[in-house]
């Protein structure tokens, strides 16, 4: 599989997918994206990285187990959820914030982006988990 | 207080997150494994005294009002379910800190284990349909994952035919929340409570069986009940314990929660679920009685005892009358937390005495009443409480189920209660005969006679406290029996539901 082809096409394509990756997560509130295939998709370049140029490098460019990304995802989408309690609502109310930032107007941000990261993160860690441990057999 | 009814589903799984964060540290592990367990047990009696004081508590999740968004509920049935699953949860935590490999510690044991009481206490709490579906699949993936972890030969073989049954129910589970859906166009339990009432008998018969089928394979009633014994004998102790506490009595509650809330009304059904709970209860015992291993004989003894909580629900729907009702139904839900009690606890007992003997085939162990006389003191508690003998818990258990039968006149199931119950006994001397009365037989030392005291005392802690609930459940039968026919009326009556899930909607 390691062919200069390949490992040259995936150090271009695992950047461009992780941003891709990045603006699916944020395009979902409103519009098909979201958490879930964002964690996907970039699942997906660290996968053709390591078809690439092996196991050992995609897990080096982590820098940390898969499964850690499970449990912080996991923490950070019920964190998302926890916040609306300092409200007096009941779990997950979104909250949200309104920001003015310079040359780009105002943007509102909120609890249920914090938990589409949490999902991201979640299935970002499922999807290695499972892929790197086959690809290492 | 809306925070108590989400503490459940939120303890066990920030202790998964957190084990999970722990990856490669056991002793972390172990310690996270008692604290999330020893939490959930705390917040479950916390929010059954709460419901026992303030009625049946429902949240809406994320602002959404009712028939649209997910409702948590909690009424005493629900909180019943996760106190005994937080108990569980921790008792089998305990046993699995002396029980469970390093490997399968490393291969993430613990925080399958929170995320499968996640799923349990989800279940137990929804008010949702779909909802329902997703806490199902969350508990059944890790008990995938719990099954097969270790990938001894065996446990592929059991596993396989495990996952491919409860996917086969999980198709048919969602089949029917589709057919209510596009019926109904509504998901929330409450909601569809008279909703259901209003469609043509036909298409409400149609997901009802659906549901019957799906739950039936998942509390593994006759005739769907053959996964069980095929996968149950092969985890380690702890999870075969773990799955036979809480698995199967999900599907029994569900089973519950259906024919209470949305299919009380068709007699026809309620004659199926008595004519299944016969046969489950016969089948099963005599499934038990052929049995020449500890395990198997025990996995049969689930489905056997899975027979007589049908029986109560199937009494409650043909019964004529509100306190006869009543009687069944509250019959049923102590039989289910006694039945828990009791099974783990065999459950357990067998995995003490396949340390000490090496193994659970029944001709090779023996002896072990004049090793161990403590042990077998309490294994023969529990046995004698599943097979109801009086003054254990399943004496009173199986006491209010033969009352609610000839108050209905139904003596034919009375009968067969009686019979089978005969037969629990017979089945159980067996394991006591072979396991504890005969002499050891000679020539193995495959055992773990020198097993250190420490570790022992991790093993035999659960099954202590264990036979104890057995006792006091039995001696102080009144008032854990008057808090079942409080749940009983809840789920007989559901207005206090319907006003607490919808409010002044109705």
């Amino acid at each position: 599989m390691t062919t200069v082809i390949l490992r040259t096409a995936a150090r271009y394509l695992l950047p461009l997918m992780l941003l891709f990756s990045v603006f699916l997560v944020l395009r979902g509130h409103h519009e098909p994206g979201g958490g879930f295939v964002g964690g996907l998709v970039a699942s997906s370049s660290v996968i053709l990285y390591a078809l690439a140029s092996g196991v050992r490098d995609a897990a080096h460019l982590l820098r940390t187990d898969p499964r850690m990304l499970i449990g912080a995802g996991l923490l950070l989408a019920l964190a998302s959820g926890l916040l609306s309690f300092f409200g007096g609502q009941p779990f997950m109310t979104g909250q949200w914030v309104s920001l003015v930032l310079p040359g780009m107007g105002e943007i509102h941000v909120g609890t249920p982006l914090v938990f589409d990261v949490g999902v991201y993160l979640v299935v970002l860690g499922t999807v290695l988990t499972i892929i790197l441990s086959l690809l290492e057999q | 207080m809306n925070f108590l009814l989400l503490l459940p589903i939120l303890i066990p799984l920030s202790a998964a997150a957190v084990s999970l964060l722990a990856w490669r540290r056991g002793p972390v592990q172990r310690r996270l494994g008692l604290l999330g367990t020893s939490a959930l047990f705390v917040a479950g009696a916390a929010l059954l005294l709460h419901v026992r004081s303030h009625g049946i508590q429902a949240v809406q999740i994320g602002s959404w009002p009712a028939p649209y968004g997910i409702t948590l509920v909690a009424d005493l049935f629900a909180a019943i379910m996760v106190l005994v699953a937080g108990f569980m949860g921790l008792l089998i935590a305990v046993y699995s800190c002396g029980s469970i490999d390093a490997r399968r510690e490393q291969f993430g044991y613990y925080p399958l284990l929170h995320i499968l009481l996640a799923g349990v206490c989800g279940a137990f709490l929804t008010g949702d349909l779909f909802n329902l579906y997703v806490w199902f699949e969350v508990m059944l993936i890790a008990s995938f994952v719990l099954l097969s972890l270790g990938g001894e030969r065996a446990q592929l073989e059991g596993a396989i035919k495990y996952v491919t049954l409860n996917l086969i129910s999980s198709a048919l589970f969602l089949t029917a929340v589709a057919i209510v859906y596009g019926a109904t166009g509504t998901l929330n339990l409450a909601d569809l409570h008279a909703k259901i009432q209003g469609l043509p008998r036909g298409i409400a018969l149609l997901p009802a069986m659906l549901f019957l089928v799906a739950f039936g394979i998942k509390a593994a009633i006759f005739p769907l009940f053959f996964w069980l014994p095929a996968s149950y004998h092969t985890p380690p102790v702890a999870v075969s314990a773990l799955f036979a506490a809480l698995l199967t009595k999900v599907g029994v509650y569900a089973l519950v929660r259906m024919f209470t809330l949305l299919f009380a009304e068709d007699a026809w059904t309620f004659n199926l679920l008595l004519a299944i709970s016969a046969l489950t209860m016969v089948t099963g015992v005599l499934g038990a009685i052929a049995q020449n291993e500890v395990r198997r004989l025990l996995s049969f003894h689930i489905i056997s005892q899975i027979g007589y909580m049908v029986m109560g629900l199937a009494l409650f729907g043909l019964a004529s009358d509100g306190p006869a009702a009543v009687l069944a139904l509250a019959a049923t839900i102590f039989y289910i937390v006694h039945n828990i009690v009791a099974k783990t606890n065999l459950f357990l007992v067998s995995g003490i005495a396949a340390r000490l003997r090496g193994t659970y085939e029944l001709p090779n162990l023996g002896g072990l009443y004049s090793d161990r006389p403590g042990l077998a003191f309490l294994f023969l508690i529990s046995a004698l409480s599943l097979a109801g003998l009086p003054p254990l818990s399943g004496f009173f258990a199986k006491l209010s189920l033969i009352q609610a039968g000839l108050r209905l006149q139904q003596y034919e199931i009375v009968a067969v209660a009686l019979a089978v119950s005969l037969l629990t006994l017979l089945s159980m001397t067996k394991i006591w005969t072979g396991a504890f009365w005969k002499p050891a037989p000679g020539g193995n030392g495959a055992g773990d006679s020198a097993i250190s005291p420490g570790r022992y005392g991790l093993l035999l802690a659960p099954v202590i406290v264990l036979a104890a609930a057995a006792v006091i459940l039995g001696l102080g039968a009144g008032p854990f029996f008057d808090l079942s026919v409080r749940a009983a009326e809840q789920l007989h009556d559901p207005t206090e539901y319907l006003r607490a899930v919808l409010g002044d909607l109705k």
